[in-house]
């Protein structure tokens, strides 16, 4: 055990398959919590509780990639927010039109559509929506005048696509239709075939003409929503938010945890063992019996406890879980210390006249490093699901929401019942591979440390 | 003993000390409540006070003498307090549960864990002996046969099983076993009372599927463990011995190798089944199963003290006398660690 150079262990730990798989899947998930950093500020994921964020996100979207497999093709979600923009002047009247123009060719209707803008104008401008079909149809929506203002204002709204007066526009121009009206929704007639009521596939071009008289109309946010079932690469949830940003930031936080908690409580086990070790008698005999007692709290009651009344901050959550983890390092660690205390250079250096902290550090702390390497990679996993165990039981920090979060509102809102599996599956892959990476690297290590288990 | 039993109190010291204050606060605001809404359902008291003061001296010397008869004008951390806790926990009386309330509609905190622990125990250490054979016998075999196909599908089964949390395979069960195909009900709670004769095989088949997850997770790491007990023994002199003179390379495994690998095995179960009371907590919230998991949940999110302290009592309590079976049976198996006389 303690004849193993740094050198050595890099070279077995290369051979073993185990290892490399381990370390590749680390990689990726450094490189994906990279990404997540960079591509997702931290702003928009502390959003993730705030359900004004998500308003323009479809309900439980089912991920876009499933349309793959489908020969029915699912409607996506669409958003679109750059606009083709015109702006022409007759005498005095100004006409500022933004064209939005989509491809739309699945089987079912979209949901719904909604049109979200902001314009700063004076007077009272008219805003006019229209649709060019596919089959070159051009369907009236709505027309209505923005509220009057003497002086310059700003005023947002949004047109759904239940808006009554939709409705109605749409039943005045029923003649197109080869079918009554009476009873569909306005998203159901505009993208429906003229013979049969089926959806019809092609360019769709909605317009937003906005006539203002003597002033400038500008229009700084506008937005087309096409309400579809399917949105993003894992879909949204109940709440509407994109569980790929959830899933993303949730990455580096679980990395976060687990790495943290998995050193720092090694150390102090390491320490704190080979102190009590080294010491020997009455220091030992203390040390030991404080060690029993904390071996012996119910671990997840107390951390329940302490989560509820304390705190349940994502950091003093991270001190509660070394709180804990750190003794069963001890109790090995010390019986190791006892053994090598008894070895030649450790009396020599006493005899020497050598401190106590230089003799544990340099000379048996050192023949312990293997084992605490592998110790630290074995306790990562632990230490992730217990975070996402409590996380799940909704004790968790709602400003970072993590894998275990995400199943706890799959859990309250029901997924499983509703069979909405891209809200359960991708979290749970993501903490079992999280922990699968370190229990190889951990295993891996282990191998070269206990020569006993490789046969 | 002497240590158990500290290790007991001052578990039970921590768990009060770190309730005691919001218990308290939410005690107190009970009484408030509770002698407003008496005031306001009897209007004759309030009209017999002439003035708003009058009238608000006496609600508040009202709910003064409550919390005084209820000994909460002294802090939770006063000596008198805690030790009178204390004292009443070392009798076994945890008093009456604030809150929560057992199926039978006793509020004797006694009564309430006497109902549910049956249940925790029904369902883990029935998970645990299942385990624990299966785990024997496949790490026996995966040990006889280093390298060959089992061997390495147990230790990968093993290192894969070990990563996944329990309760997320839970609910994929439950998302498959009772909503894609509905073969087990997806609540572990049977809907039936508990006085009804078929109680018993509601209770079994809802049982299921909890069962099956808890094991199909539980086992790989046991076998792994096993196995690897079993191939340090296997190197030891004794069994070459016995190979040289012929026996049987069963015999050697089932009788030799594991007898020696018993001390380990044994401390391992022991712990496992009392670790498993402590785990149940989030398995038993997916599968809504009705046990000592769910009640202590439950307990903590309303600040239910007694129950709180009566459940870690008890948890505790298995934790402790579960280590010292295993301390005994240690010594039992391997006379080596038999010292101190």
């Amino acid at each position: 055990m303690s004849s193993i150079s740094p050198q050595e262990i890099k070279q077995e730990f290369l051979k073993s398959k185990m290892g490399i798989a381990g370390i590749t899947i680390l990689a990726i998930l450094v490189g994906i919590s990279l990404i997540a950093i960079i591509t997702i500020p931290l702003e928009t994921f502390q959003e993730w509780n705030n359900p004004g964020h998500w308003i323009s996100y479809p309900k439980v979207a089912i991920p876009i990639w499933v349309n793959l497999f489908m020969t029915e093709k699912i409607p996506e979600h669409k958003i679109l927010e750059t606009p083709n923009i015109q702006m022409n002047s007759q005498g005095n009247v100004l006409l500022t039109s933004h064209q939005f123009g989509f491809n739309y060719n699945y089987d079912e209707f979209p949901s719904d559509f909604i049109y979200e803008f902001s314009s700063e104008y004076s007077g009272s401008p008219l805003l006019q929506m229209t649709v060019i079909r596919p089959d070159g149809i051009k369907l009236e929506l709505i027309t209505t005048s923005l509220p009057f203002s003497n002086s310059k204002t700003i005023h947002s709204e949004r047109i759904f696509s239940t808006d009554s007066a939709i409705k109605k526009n749409l039943s005045l121009q029923s003649e197109q239709f080869a079918f009554t009206l009476d009873k569909l929704s306005a998203e159901d007639i505009v993208f429906s075939k003229t013979q049969t009521n089926e959806s019809l596939k092609g360019n769709y071009i909605f317009s937003i003409d906005v006539y203002s008289i003597n002033s400038d109309v500008l229009i700084p946010e506008s937005k087309l929503i096409i309400g579809g079932k399917a949105f993003g690469i894992m879909g949204t949830d109940e709440l509407r938010r994109d569980l790929a940003v959830g899933l993303l930031w949730g990455t580096p936080l679980a990395l976060f945890i687990g790495i943290v908690v998995a050193i720092s409580s090694v150390v102090m086990g390491l320490l704190y063992g080979v102190y009590a070790g080294f010491k020997g008698k009455k220091t030992d005999e203390t040390m030991m019996r404080f060690n029993d007692v904390i071996y012996a709290l119910p671990v997840l009651p107390f951390l329940i406890i302490l989560s509820v009344t304390i705190s349940n901050s994502i950091f003093v959550m991270v001190g509660f879980l070394m709180m804990f983890g750190w003794v069963g390092i001890a109790k090995v660690s010390r019986s190791m210390s006892l053994q090598i205390k008894t070895r030649g250079y450790v009396d020599a250096a006493n005899m020497m006249g050598q401190k106590d902290s230089k003799i544990i550090l340099k000379h048996i702390v050192p023949q312990l490093l293997p084992y605490a390497f592998a110790s630290i990679a074995i306790s990562v996993p632990a230490a992730i699901t217990t975070e996402a165990g409590l996380s799940f039981l909704g004790l968790g920090d709602p400003s970072f929401p993590t894998w275990g979060q995400i199943l706890h509102d799959a859990n309250i809102f029901g997924a499983a019942a509703r069979g909405l599996w891209w809200w359960i599956l991708p979290p749970g892959v993501m903490i079992a591979i999280t922990g699968l990476a370190f229990v190889f690297i951990g295993n891996a290590l282990d191998v070269i440390v206990n020569p006993k288990l490789k046969r | 003993m002497v240590t158990m039993f500290g290790v007991l109190m001052i578990t039970l010291l921590i768990t009060i000390a770190l309730v005691g204050s919001n218990m308290d606060i939410i005690l107190k605001q009970g009484i408030v409540f509770q002698v407003r809404t008496e005031i306001t359902e009897d209007p004759a008291i309030a009209q017999s006070f002439s003035s708003v003061k009058e009238f608000e001296a006496f609600v508040q010397s009202q709910i003064d003498q409550r919390i005084q008869i209820l000994g909460l004008d002294e802090p939770w951390y006063s000596p008198q307090r805690i030790g009178i806790t204390m004292y009443k926990i070392l009798l076994l009386d945890f008093g009456n549960a604030t809150f929560i309330i057992s199926d039978s509609g006793s509020s004797d905190v006694k009564d309430i864990i006497l109902e549910k622990l049956p249940r925790t125990i029904l369902l883990f250490t029935t998970a645990t002996i299942i385990i624990s054979i299966i785990g024997i016998f496949l790490g026996a075999l995966s040990s006889s046969k280093v390298g060959s196909v089992v061997d390495r599908v147990t230790s990968s089964f093993a290192i894969i099983s070990s990563s996944f949390p329990v309760w997320w395979i839970g609910m994929l069960m439950i998302f498959l076993f009772a909503f894609t195909y509905q073969i087990f009900p997806a609540r572990a709670t049977p809907d039936i009372p508990a006085s009804d004769p078929g109680y018993i095989g509601a209770l079994l088949y809802h049982m299921t599927l909890p069962l099956i997850t808890i094991v199909m997770i539980g086992f790989g790491s046991w076998a792994y463990l096993v196995r690897n007990f079993m191939v340090g023994i296997m190197q030891e002199d004794f069994i070459m011995a016995k190979k040289t003179i012929g026996i049987n390379q069963k015999k050697i495994i089932y009788t030799h190798a594991l007898k020696n690998a018993a001390p380990p095995i044994v401390t391992i179960l022991a712990l496992s089944l009392s670790g498993s009371l402590g785990g149940a907590i989030i398995t038993e919230a997916v599968f809504d199963w009705p046990g000592m998991g769910r009640l202590y949940f439950e307990a903590i999110t309303v600040m239910d003290l007694p129950i709180i302290i009566g459940s870690t009592y008890v948890l505790t309590v298995f934790f402790l006398v579960s280590i010292f079976i295993a301390d005994l049976l240690y010594g039992y198996f391997d006379p080596r660690v038999r010292t101190g006389q």
